[in-house]
């Protein structure tokens, strides 16, 4: 697919995120970040939060199963989620983990697991378009150098 | 003739989270930075006790084992690396954290997430 329509792909994608609440202003601080002395960042941060997400949950997962919960570990778990959801602009998972934190300030087990499904669920929705964007991105990469290539042999050619 | 290049000023970013080092990194290098990150108040004094060549260190307020306040402090009482500016960054905007930091000798607290601003608004102001 020609890099155009794989932008118009990926601004559609991109779009539906931010309509759908999923997304917010910060993920344009990291697209805007992005340039030709850092042209995967966006990629490469993303890749980062949803590793590190995903190992935040089943940590979670892990505290909350024991008979008795260090509600302040597991507040210190949420509290790294919030944070990297902040950075890479995970508008909905940020505010579920803010609604985590207050179950875990009231030392509530059963908030805790509610809120846990609520957040595994929202975090794998949202990894799944991010994997989306990625391999639009990666096909838009190979399509751009592809042409770049042809450009050149045709050059070489003439 | 010859001309001579100035070298980046070079800062330290400490962070433990890895998505939040990979974005202050990007911001600062972006702003024309070199940029060193670690992931601990610790690692941040090791490599302060290796290069002093070091101008301002960034660093997250809430770390395990030492906090961003406990490095401030430790890097504020040592002879050879105080004038080194030092700013807090924190998702927290809490008052009494931010008057705290300020008064233990924190050129600036920034909310998280900081943005290009934030870091145009340290180069111009503790960089010089």
């Amino acid at each position: 697919m020609a890099a155009a329509a794989l932008t118009n792909q990926l601004n559609a994608l991109v779009n539906n995120m931010f309509a759908m609440g999923l997304l917010d202003d910060q993920f344009q601080q990291l697209q805007m970040l992005q340039d030709s002395t850092a042209p995967d960042f966006v990629s490469e941060v993303v890749t980062l939060f949803c590793d590190d997400g995903e190992r935040i949950i089943c940590e979670l997962a892990r505290q909350l199963e024991k008979p008795n919960v260090d509600f302040d570990r597991v507040d210190s778990y949420v509290h790294q989620l919030k944070g990297s959801s902040a950075s890479v602009g995970a508008q909905k998972v940020k505010n579920t983990c803010i609604q985590f934190r207050e179950f875990c300030q009231q030392r509530s087990r059963d908030g805790c697991l509610k809120t846990l499904d609520l957040v595994r669920t929202e975090f794998y929705d949202l990894r799944s378009k991010f994997q989306a964007m990625l391999q639009i991105m990666n096909r838009k990469a190979e399509s751009t150098e592809k042409k770049k290539n042809c450009d050149a042999e045709a050059e070489g050619a003439s | 003739m010859s001309t001579t290049t100035v070298p980046e000023p070079h800062v330290l970013a400490v962070d433990d989270s890895i998505v939040d080092r990979a974005v202050i990194s990007r911001l600062l290098r972006s702003s024309k930075y070199r940029v060193t990150t670690v992931d601990s108040g610790k690692r941040a004094l090791e490599i302060l006790s290796l290069d002093r060549n070091v101008h301002m260190i960034i660093t997250d307020y809430c770390m395990p084992e030492m906090t961003g306040f406990d490095l401030l402090k430790r890097v504020k009482e040592s002879a050879e690396l105080k004038e080194i500016p030092v700013v807090l960054m924190s998702s927290e905007n809490s008052p009494t954290r931010i008057r705290r930091c300020l008064e233990e000798g924190a050129e600036d607290f920034l909310i998280k997430p900081v943005r290009p601003s934030d870091v145009s608004r340290l180069c111009s102001r503790v960089m010089k």
